[in-house]
């Protein structure tokens, strides 16, 4: 996009470039308006995370890794609004779903764990940002870290959908085994490569060590991503794990304009 | 506008809501979330540098040190980030852009500029957004250099705008006579981002 800047009257340094470009075409429309969502799923993943499926009356499909904004108003008025990534993949037409982590005297997520049921309206409005996204079209590393892991299984969930066999790589850290989301889910079909690392407790034998995400283990990832420059690392989580994965990576060699990172705050 | 969420009760009450916040957005207190889209740089203050070309008459770059000679200014007030977060007060330390740009000498014409970061990140604004006494390199966040997570060695600080528009690892700025959308811009938010206006997107 740096292209487009003119370089103006005289002979003009350019400005630096940043490489990696936009990945989704913003829904206008979309971005706009605010719609009331219907509740017709709250499942429960993980003792700290339910999934909240939502029926949108206008739907404009995702590109995975997209989010929305949910927006709750109380009877006087007062409204409270926060982001949360999409995890469904954009084929489920009509749908969305977000996975909620349960944060301490959390506003909004206590609300969704605590109140929201099937049949409630919820306002929303979306797909929303079109850099932390993937179309499926081009190898993929991504690092996710706890709740993280929701845009990117939105990922994972398309690249299966639609039967791609650009190959995917994905590393998903979590603190225990039962916090691990999408658990289930997280066998690796072919051309996918999985490694789930436990922060704080692992089942016993497991073959990665217990603790922070260690150099050598995003290793062999990092190396794929650097041998091939067709692939574009996300990197999804709390602030401090995205600066600890973004660290590990550019230490590794992947060029930081192929790293797209989202922090959760 | 908005319909009742059965079941909701905010954590305040809308007549407590704090004036100073604009609409859609919370106290996030002692909290500075991070926000951006790309691995932090490292880079040291000695390679850091902040330019101002395009339409003035004396473009120029400051080094760390020239930047730093410049009279200190304090900015207090609250920030606004687009997720939603606002920190009502804050405590930043940095040079006026009035001051870098009465050294630089805009032309006439100028009427926006686009900021842009070491790492190529860039953003519009116009140029009455940034002057004034309203816009500031910022070196310190309470009394302490600015962390890299939060745009060290520098950023731009334009408060009144949400933050996307403040610069983390400022690099320059490049005056134009017409409005050039930046990263977020052309990623679909909105082209001016003022939070009393609530213009977080595109078509807001
Ligand atoms: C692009 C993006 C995508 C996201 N996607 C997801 C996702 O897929 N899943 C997900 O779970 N989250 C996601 N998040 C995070 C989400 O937006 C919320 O920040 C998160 O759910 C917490 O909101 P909350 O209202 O529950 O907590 P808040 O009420 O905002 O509080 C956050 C923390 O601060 C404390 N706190 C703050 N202010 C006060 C106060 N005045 N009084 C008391 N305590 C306070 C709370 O105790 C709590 O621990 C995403 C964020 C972004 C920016």
């Amino acid at each position: 996009m740096t292209d487009s800047i003119p370089a103006g009257p005289v002979n003009l340094p350019p400005i630096p470039a940043f490489a990696a470009p936009g990945r989704a075409a913003p829904s206008l429309r979309g971005s706009v308006d605010w719609q009331s969502a219907t509740v017709v799923e709250v499942r429960r993943e993980t003792p700290n995370a339910v999934t909240v499926r939502l029926a949108l009356p206008v739907w404009h499909a995702h590109v995975a890794g997209q989010h929305y904004m949910l927006r709750l108003t109380a009877a006087d008025g007062y409204t409270a609004q926060r982001h949360y990534s999409v995890a469904s993949a954009p084929d489920d037409e009509g749908h969305i779903e977000f996975t909620v982590d349960r944060m301490p005297g959390g506003e909004v997520s206590g609300f969704v764990h605590d109140v929201a049921r099937p049949g409630d309206t919820l306002e929303v409005r979306g797909p929303l940002g079109g850099f932390f996204a993937w179309p499926g079209d081009r190898p993929v590393l991504l690092v996710a870290g706890g709740s993280g892991l929701v845009p990117l299984m939105a990922m994972v969930r398309h690249r299966r959908r639609r039967a791609l066999t650009v190959p995917l790589r994905l590393v998903a850290c979590a603190r225990t085994p039962q916090d691990l989301l999408y658990a289930a889910e997280l066998a690796p079909l072919p051309g996918e490569e999985h490694t789930v690392l436990y922060s704080r407790a692992a089942p016993p034998g497991y073959p990665h060590p217990v603790g922070r995400l260690a150099a050598d283990t995003l290793a062999p990832h990092a190396a794929a991503a650097v041998a091939d420059e067709r692939y574009e690392v996300f990197v999804c989580g709390s602030t401090g794990f995205a600066e600890h994965a973004g660290r590990l990576l550019t230490a590794a060699g992947v060029p930081t304009t192929r790293i797209r990172v989202e922090r959760f705050g | 506008m908005s319909s009742t969420t059965r079941g909701f009760v905010g954590r305040h009450t809308a007549a407590e809501r704090d004036p100073r916040l604009p609409p859609g957005q919370y106290d996030a207190r002692h909290d500075f979330p991070v926000l951006s889209a790309e691995v932090t740089p490292e880079l040291a203050p000695a390679d850091w540098s902040f330019r101002i070309d395009g339409l003035v008459d004396r473009p120029r770059s400051w080094s760390w040190d020239q930047a730093r000679a410049l009279p200190r200014e304090r900015y207090d007030g609250p920030i606004h980030c687009v997720t939603s977060w606002s920190k009502l007060s804050t405590d930043f330390t940095g040079v006026s852009l009035d001051a870098f740009l009465a050294e630089a000498g805009p032309r006439a014409g100028a009427t926006h500029a686009v900021a842009f970061s070491h790492t190529g990140y860039t953003t519009n604004l116009a140029l009455a957004d940034l002057t004034g006494g309203r816009a500031w390199i910022a070196f310190d966040f309470e009394g302490e250099p600015l962390t890299p997570a939060h745009g060290g060695p520098a950023r731009l600080l334009v408060p009144h705008l949400y933050f996307w528009k403040s610069v983390k690892w400022i690099a320059g700025l490049r005056l134009l006579d017409h409005d050039e959308p930046g990263f977020w811009e052309v990623n679909g938010y909105h082209h001016r981002g003022d939070p009393w206006a609530e213009e977080r997107y595109s078509g807001d």
